[in-house]
């Protein structure tokens, strides 16, 4: 971790953010590295944010045509 | 639940037998059995016939299995249950007390409703005031339930004995699923309480539902495929999922059977994706419950531990973007005052420059000392106001008003102490005055006696003391008189 990761999932960026945080406490970082992981925390802080209060709620479904290729449709919740 | 469906086949050849015993009973025998069977037939009452065919059922019949659909069942106001199971030839009275009710369950009490098959077991009986007979219900299940069971216990031995229950196979899931598979029904219950929940504990979940049947032959077929397929998106040119739950809503054990199914624990077990299963209600456990990776009581509470609480999330989001913030600034705090020392020496340094900076310094430091002097004197202030509170504490008044209070008090105790010994002395006076008032010459006088004394008021001890001519007093009680010796009548002699 701590690289490039292309695409990091919730997870390992709140595991990653608590590693910088705790990593920054202990005192003992070169001031470049210190802004270097500043800046990839806050980041990480930002991403999380962005994908919690995310508005969307994507519902899909899949369908198969008759060839039995799928595809992915929204999905209309049934009346209750 | 085996033993209840060699139960079932045991009891029906015990009715065969027990048909038998009745056959053999003789109801001309009556209770008196010596009696001459030419003589007047033996009559009964109706209460004690009643008895002898209830002890004869159950005594003969007894504890049974028996099938057959319910009709007009009724839950009495003492909250006892009464119906009629029949089939297209008979029916059968039964009774449900209230307290075995209570015993069995909702699950196994929903089971009697009307036009519904059932198996009951329970104890044949007769209802003495009526005459009638009828089966007091111990339990129920549904038809071919015994049979399912066995099904279910077989598969659950064998797939445990393969190791595919042990915990050590589990996985965990993934704390924050941002795509979560679906394999239900897309009209049940289930997706939408599924659905409801995750949607309010946290937005931006992904969610992709593979339809399948969830009951009935082939749906366990179905569920399998789905989970194969969602196992390996790219079969489906999907993007990959990070957790696959597989749920139904509550149901009969028939109507969750799908769900114990050996190919769907196949299907789970094999998945490389990590599966829930929320199949029926918290009572009901399925086998896909036993191989996933982790049971969830019901579809909403799968939601529940697949979407952590964004609220939480946020705040502790917070809580590590100031953490952040802090440790940065504190650093930087750090730097600048090192800098700054630095600086300082630097221009310290430059003689040019010193010179400013004493003159600054000196400015800077008549300051202070101006700022020290006002200080010092205000805190001279403060300390004599402190100093003179105190005084006022000590002042000469309240010592004054102090001694006073001694004083009185001291005088009061006094005064008492005064009071009481002069009381003492006094009365001690009294008692003396007593005592020498009963000596006192007074009283003698007035018993009789006469006190003599000269002119000068001495007591005359002795006549011989007095010679003609002298002037005597003599005091009596009531007074004194004054008298003369006289010469004495012939020569003197007394």
């Amino acid at each position: 971790m701590g690289q490039k990761s292309e695409k990091p999932t919730l997870e390992s960026a709140m595991q990653r953010i608590t590693a910088i945080v705790s990593e920054m406490e202990a005192g003992d970082l070169p001031l470049e590295t210190l802004i270097v992981r500043y800046e990839e925390g806050v980041g990480l802080v930002k991403f999380c944010q962005e994908k919690l209060t995310a508005a969307e709620q994507k519902i899909q479904i899949i369908s198969r045509d008759a060839t039995g290729a799928a595809a992915l449709t929204d999905f209309e919740e049934p009346d209750a | 639940m085996q033993s209840h469906f060699d139960q079932t086949v045991g009891n029906q050849s015990k009715i065969g037998h027990c048909r038998g015993v009745q056959l053999d009973f003789d109801l001309r025998s009556g209770p008196k059995s010596s009696s001459p069977p030419a003589a007047v037939p033996e009559v009964f009452r109706v209460v004690d016939l009643t008895r002898k065919i209830r002890e004869l059922l159950e005594k003969g019949v007894g504890d049974v299995w028996v099938e057959g659909e319910v009709s007009n069942f009724k839950r009495h106001t003492s909250g006892h249950y009464y119906f009629t199971l029949k089939d297209s030839l008979s029916r059968l009275a039964c009774t449900l007390f209230r307290g075995q009710a209570d015993r069995l369950g909702q699950k196994s009490l929903g089971r009697l409703r009307d036009g519904v098959k059932v198996q009951l077991f329970g104890r044949i009986s007769v209802y003495e005031s009526q005459g009638n007979y009828q089966i007091i219900v111990q339990k129920v299940q549904e038809c071919g339930e015994g049979a399912l069971q066995a099904k279910f216990e077989e598969l659950k031995q064998r797939l445990s004995g393969e190791g595919l229950f042990d915990p050590k196979r589990k996985r965990p899931l993934p704390k924050y699923p941002r795509r979560i598979g679906v394999v239900t029904s897309p009209t049940g219950a289930a997706i939408r309480d599924f659905l409801h929940v995750l949607h309010r504990r946290q937005r931006g979940i992904s969610v992709v539902i593979y339809p399948t049947r969830v009951q009935g032959k082939g749906a366990a077929a179905e569920i399998a495929g789905a989970l194969r397929a969602l196992g390996v998106p790219a079969s489906l040119g999907i993007e990959p999922v990070d957790v696959i739950v597989v749920t139904r809503g509550g149901g009969s054990l028939e109507d969750l059977w799908e769900f114990n199914e050996e190919t769907v624990a196949r299907a789970i077990a094999d998945c490389p994706v990590p599966v829930v299963s929320a199949v029926g209600h918290e009572i009901d456990f399925t086998i896909s419950d036993f191989v996933a990776d982790l049971r969830a009581p019901t579809p909403s509470a799968a939601a529940e531990i697949l979407s952590a609480d964004s609220e939480e999330l946020l705040r502790h989001l917070a809580q590590m973007s100031s953490r952040l913030s802090r440790s940065i600034g504190s650093r930087l705090d750090m730097i600048r005052q090192g800098l700054e020392g630095v600086l300082r020496t630097v221009l310290f340094s430059e003689p040019a420059r010193r010179l400013r900076e004493h003159q600054q310094t000196l400015d800077h430091l008549s300051e202070g000392l101006e700022r020290e002097v006002t200080t010092w004197l205000q805190t001279r202030r403060l300390t004599l106001e402190r100093i003179a509170g105190g005084l006022r504490f000590h002042s000469p008044e309240r010592r004054i008003s102090e001694a006073g209070h001694f004083l009185e008090v001291s005088k009061n105790a006094m005064w008492q102490r005064c009071d009481e010994g002069a009381r003492r002395i006094r009365s001690c006076l009294e008692q003396k005055a007593a005592v020498l008032g009963a000596l006192s010459p007074s009283a003698a006088l007035a018993r009789g006696y006469t006190l003599t004394l000269d002119p000068a008021g001495r007591v005359i001890r002795q006549a011989a003391a007095l010679k003609e001519g002298d002037l005597l007093v003599t005091r009596f009680a009531d007074g004194s008189v004054r008298s003369v010796v006289s010469p004495p009548p012939d020569g003197g002699g007394r």
